[in-house]
Formats: C-alpha cells, structure tokens, sequence
C-alpha cells in the first residue's frame, strides 16, 4: 500500500511537471515565432557539422581552459547522470529498485561508479563557479546587467546542482549501507567508489534510519531534479536545450557579411530601372495591411532566429568582455543586448496572452525602452561577440538591425553619420573630395617615380 | 621609367583586359598617408608584372560605412552603381586595398549581381611572393626587427584569413611576434562600423589607446597594419602613447615594397 502511494505520488509529480515545462515550452515557441521569417535550413549537412563541433563539442568552450574545462565536467555529467535520471523514473513508476541492474550486470556497477566520479566532478565545479561568481573579481560577472535576478538565476542554478549531487551521493552512500546490512528491497548492486566516503557520516543511523536515508535522498534527488526541468525554461540556464537548435540554425555566412535586406532591394531595382514611370512590379493577390518596418525597432520586428538566440543565452559574458566598446568604458554591453531582448519579447508575450492573443501594443519598444541609440552607436561591428559566443549568438546582428530602424524609419543619426551619408551620395566617398581626384595618386605616383 | 597606371577605361579602349582591377577604396584614394599604400600595392603589382588597373574616377565607395551605420538603401544605391560599372566592364578578379571593400565586394555584392573573385592586398601579395613573382632579395631592411601584425577585423574575424598577411611578413625575415589579443580574438583598431566617421561615444578610454597597449607589451618597433583605417587608429595611438619616435605603423604593402626595394 505504502509503495503504492509512493508510486502514486510519483506519477503526478511527473505528470505536473511534465504540464508545466510542455506549457513553458509553449511558450517560448510562441514567443520565438513573434519573429521575422529568415530561412535558415538551407545546408543541413554543414548545420549538423556545427552543431556536433559548437554545442556537443563545445569547441568554443574551452578558449578559455578553466571556465570552459569545468563546463564540460558539468555538461557531461548532466547527460551521463541522467542515464541514471530514467532509472530512478522507471523504479519510482513500478516501484521497482534498481532495475537496470540485473540486465546490465558488471557494466551496471561501472556505469554506477562514472556518475559517483561524475557527481563529485560537477559538485566541484559548481562550488568552483559560485566561488568564481560571488568571491573573485572578474569583471565580467560584476557588469550592471548582471544585478539582482540574472546574478540570483547563476546561483540558484549552481547551488541546486550542489545540492543534487549531494543528494545523489547520499543515496548511494545510504543504498550501500542497506545493501551491507541486507536490508530487504536492497539488492547487491552498484559500485560507490565516491559516496563510500560519506558512510562514516550515515553508518550510525538504524535500519530504518538508513532506509528512511535512501528514500529521502531518492525523493529530494528526482523531485529536484523535476522543479529543475520546470525552473531551467524561465531561467537562462534553458541554454541547455537550446545551445544546439541555436547552433543547427547558426549564420553559415562569414562573420563579415550583413545581409542585404530584400525589401530594399526591390526599391533599389526600381530606382535603377532606368524608367522613371516603371509601373512597380504587378501587385501581390493581397496586399499586406501595413509594410513591414525597416530594420528593429522591436522585438517583431527581428527574426525569429535573433529571437530564440535571446532564449538561449546564458549570460556567461564572454561577448561583453570582448567588446571593444566596453573595454574602453562605453555604455555598450552585448549580454545586455542579448538580456533586454528576452526581457521585451517575454513581455510582450505575456501581454499577448493577456489580451488572448492579440498584441495591441503598450507604447513601448525594445528601441528606446531598453535599449538606448548611445549603446548603438558604440559597435565598432568587429564581431568580437560574434567569435566570443560559445553558441554562435550574434548580438551584432541585433545593433545593427537596430541602426537601420534608427536611420531608415526615423532618421535619426548623429550629425556626422549624416555628413558622412550625404558625402558617399553626393561625391561616392564618405569625405567631401571630389570623385574626379580619385585617380589624383596616380599622376602622384607617375610624377615620383 | 614613370610608373604609369591605366584606368580600365584607357585599358577597355586598347583592347586590353587587365589580370586584375585594383580596387583603390576611398582612402586609400583621397588620405594623403593611406595614399602612400595605395602607392606601394601599385608598385609592388607593376614590379610582380601583373597588368591591372584601376576605375579612378568610376570608383565609388563600395557602401559599406552607410550599410554599417543602418542605410541599407545607400548602400544598395552604390552597389547597383559599381555593379553596374563592373559587370560594364566585364571584371572577374579584384584587389583591394581596403578590408572593409573587400568583405562588401566578397560577400555581399554577389547578391545584388555583383559575382567576382575578390582578394585583399596582403593575399593577393603572399601569392606573388609565393609564386616568384615578386623577389624580395633579403629582407635587408627588416631583417631580425621586430614587427607584429594587427589583423584588421574585416579581414579576419570576418572572413577568416589570418594566414596570407603573416606569410607575406615572413618573407622579410623579421623577428614577427603576436600580440596577447590576435587573430579570432584580435582587438578592434575602433574605427570599424563607421566610427571612423563619428566621435567615440563616452567611455572611459578611446579603443586604439587601449590597442596600443597591447603593441607597446610586445616591444615591437614596427606595427603592420592591412587597413587604411587600422593604420590612422594605430598611428594616432601611437602618438598619444608619445612612442612615434621609435615605433612605425606601416602597411604590409608599405614593408613589402620597401623589402623589394621598390620605393
């Protein structure tokens, strides 16, 4: 009756997280496709490659050796550990316990003892990384984007994975002990060659305190483990899902390359037709309501790629302390680029949903609101951040689509962007010379040599 | 023998096709110092023997500051013009002087109808040198001197070539040493992104000081640059660390040529 209970209790757990994350998953999809449309699944071998090489392979990971070391420790621990996640789901289910243990026989016992090492792998990681993030001055933590929540969000994260694998190793410890003492239920499995330290900790417990031990641990680990799953998609910890979607859907082109905008183009055609009077291309079955913005002024306005780059970023920084800009003092921070957008379309989503679907707008913008023309006109466009992100998160992307709003729906420069845009139309070079003297170096050269 | 350079018009009338069109870039063609580049990639094509030539007057920026500063229609108004101009022409094979030419003519041209080969100066160079075509006798000048390169970012990060201006400088048999921030993860000179046309917004420290820093801890005498841009940003830094006297900002083409003895 008691495990049945047990069984019982565990399968609405499941169930209610299960809802919760499928309808936080929900959505952020629905937020994503707020976005602009930009295709991105031309080239699928070449998408695998990358997403294999950057999010599996964590290629940009360890460009810089400590944090990115220890990542990996953490990451594939999260993985491998979870092997031993659907274990404990399939023994929660059936009330069973340990149930892979007899099918995989010795290969159990190795598998057992990797997550023990594992699980104390990650714990020192974490430990190390709240010490990194709380105690040391690196600069990169201590930004001012990165106060209050996004500074909390990093050290619930890691404390709960300290925690975890706490709870983790204390069930094996607990399991061993029952398992020495015969207790029933317990059968002889497992190897522990880490959470055998913690015996002298637990071995003065009862029977029954042991038992009381195990279950406990059990139940704090798979409980954590579910609150975690239903945590990870409001946090910028959803990086975990979403680094290798990001990656699969990454800009192929080089770094250097700003797409041309097709809406312009099209204009551009026209002007060069030759013929002033050139009736504009047959007009389409339908035409749209109202034409579609030039470049970002919010979050609809950029692509749903730039969108999902948002969700998936976790804040680490890298793209900031590469940035020139910010190096020398600017205002500008390309994690906070990153940050104020998920802000936005998060709260435009809510909104949406509030007003069952529809967005009727609240007078806001991420232009503006969130992000300020100073912090724009910052980028040098060295695509620092572009190299630095361990994801191929392209923050550049979204300054410069926020230029080309600023410019081409208000006109709004500074006066010596202007100058420079009315030399290259009216002389074709961005000073005031003269295209005639272009080849003035020529006869220089002639006359010198 | 004056060194003379045809227009491709002056070519076209002759009935010649150059191997090359030099893409001179705006200042490389009207700033009196990247003007004495322009004049070393000049010499250093006309000794290598490669027949080229230039647009001159029927060169116009390529767009790229105005597409950087968000005027997209700007920039795609130039390039229908200097594509117009090129495929008039019938280029295939271009050089430039300029990075920042290169990426937009490489990359983003092709979409608009503008499909052609497209090389920066210091690859096209590292080839000649490669190939025989251009002789550097010993690398007098250089020889042993400490030099290091700053990777323009539109040259690298962009488009990912790191290589072929270090290969170039290997040919002078100088003492070539990196800085701490190179390559992928070389810093900006801080004029890219039109900021070369607007003052710095406020900071605590303009981006090329803080890049002079990074030249000055690797003692080097001479700073190669490959961008006309790189190479104003680097010599002002320079300046204000009050270093001019014993550091030189000089282009690739510039210690080329000189190596080659060509200037």
């Amino acid at each position: 009756m008691a495990h049945l209970i047990g069984q019982l209790t565990f399968l609405v757990l499941l169930g209610t997280a299960g809802f919760l994350f499928a309808r936080r998953i929900g959505q952020i999809r629905r937020n994503i496709n707020l976005g602009r449309d930009v295709n991105r699944s031309d080239r699928p071998k070449e998408r695998w490659a990358v997403m294999a090489k950057v999010a599996l392979g964590q290629s940009k990971m360890v460009v810089r050796p400590v944090a990115g070391i220890m990542h990996i420790v953490i990451y594939a621990g999260f993985i491998l550990i979870n092997i031993e996640v659907l274990e404990i789901l399939v023994d929660g289910l059936f009330g069973t316990h340990r149930i892979f243990a007899p099918f995989l026989g010795g290969f159990y016992n190795f598998l057992i003892a990797t997550f023990e090492w594992l699980a104390l792998g990650v714990l020192v990681a974490c430990v190390v990384f709240l010490v990194r993030r709380n105690l040391l001055p690196i600069a990169r933590f201590r930004s001012p984007e990165m106060k209050g929540w996004p500074k909390n969000d990093a050290n619930i994260i890691l404390a709960v994975e300290v925690l975890l694998m706490f709870a983790f190793l204390t069930m094996n410890a607990a399991d061993a002990l029952a398992q020495a003492r015969g207790l029933d239920h317990y059968i002889a499995a497992g190897s522990f060659p880490v959470s055998q330290w913690l015996h002298p900790l637990y071995d003065g417990l009862s029977n029954a305190g042991i038992v009381a031990l195990e279950r406990g641990a059990w139940w704090f680990h798979i409980v954590g483990i579910l609150a975690f799953l239903v945590y990870v998609p409001y946090s910028k910890h959803f990086h975990i899902f979403l680094a290798f979607p990001n990656t699969w859907y990454s800009d192929l082109t080089p770094a250097g390359n700003m797409d041309n905008m097709a809406a312009v183009k099209k204009e551009v055609d026209l002007m060069m037709s030759g013929d002033p009077f050139a009736a504009p291309a047959a007009p389409a079955e339908e035409t749209p309501a109202e034409p579609a913005p030039f470049g970002a002024k919010d979050v609809q306005d950029l692509t749903w790629k730039q969108l999902m780059e948002a969700y998936s970023c976790t804040e680490c920084g890298r793209c900031t302390s590469s940035c020139p800009a910010n190096a020398t003092g600017k205002l500008l921070s390309p994690r906070k680029i990153m940050m104020d957008t998920r802000d936005r379309v998060e709260e435009v989503g809510k909104a949406i949903q509030a007003a069952g679907g529809q967005w009727e707008g609240d007078g806001k913008s991420l232009l503006g609101h969130y992000i300020s023309e100073e912090e724009l006109w910052a980028c040098t466009s060295c695509q620092a951040c572009v190299e630095a992100c361990p994801i191929n998160i392209s923050p550049m992307g979204i300054i410069l689509d926020m230029r080309r709003s600023l410019i081409m729906e208000d006109s709004k420069a500074p006066e010596s962007i202007t100058a420079m845009f009315n030399n290259v139309e009216n002389n074709g070079a961005p000073w005031a010379f003269p295209a005639a003297d272009r080849g003035k170096w020529t006869d220089e050269l002639s006359a010198e040599s | 023998m004056a060194l003379t350079v045809p227009t491709l018009a002056d070519m076209n009338a002759r009935g010649e096709t150059p191997e090359v069109l030099f893409w001179v870039g705006c200042a490389g063609s009207f700033d009196d110092r990247a003007k004495r580049i322009t004049k070393a990639i000049a010499r250093i094509l006309h000794a290598a023997e490669v027949p080229f030539a230039v647009l001159g007057a029927e060169e116009s920026c390529t767009g790229d500051p105005a597409k950087r500063a968000g005027n997209e229609f700007l920039f795609q108004m130039q390039a229908a013009q200097n594509i117009a101009v090129l495929n008039g022409y019938g280029v295939k094979r271009i050089v430039t002087g300029c990075p920042h030419c290169f990426n937009t003519l490489k990359n983003e041209y092709p979409e608009l109808g503008g499909a052609y080969e497209v090389m920066h100066h210091t690859q096209f160079i590292q080839q000649l040198i490669a190939d025989g075509r251009l002789k550097i006798a010993d690398g007098q000048p250089f020889k042993g001197k400490r030099i290091t390169f700053h990777d323009p970012c539109y040259l690298g990060r962009g488009n990912g070539e790191y290589a072929a201006p270090r290969e170039a400088l290997a040919a002078l048999d100088a003492d070539l040493v990196e800085m701490r921030r190179c390559k992928k993860n070389g810093l900006c000179c801080g004029a890219g992104g039109a900021q070369m046309f607007k003052d710095a917004e406020k900071g605590n420290r303009e981006v090329n000081h803080e890049r002079t820093d990074d030249v000055l801890e690797t003692g080097a005498k001479v700073v190669a640059t490959g961008c006309p841009f790189c190479n104003t940003m680097m010599t002002d830094g320079i300046k204000n660390a009050e270093r001019e006297g014993d550091i030189e900002v000089k282009d690739i083409a510039e210690l080329i040529a000189e190596a080659a003895d060509l200037l």
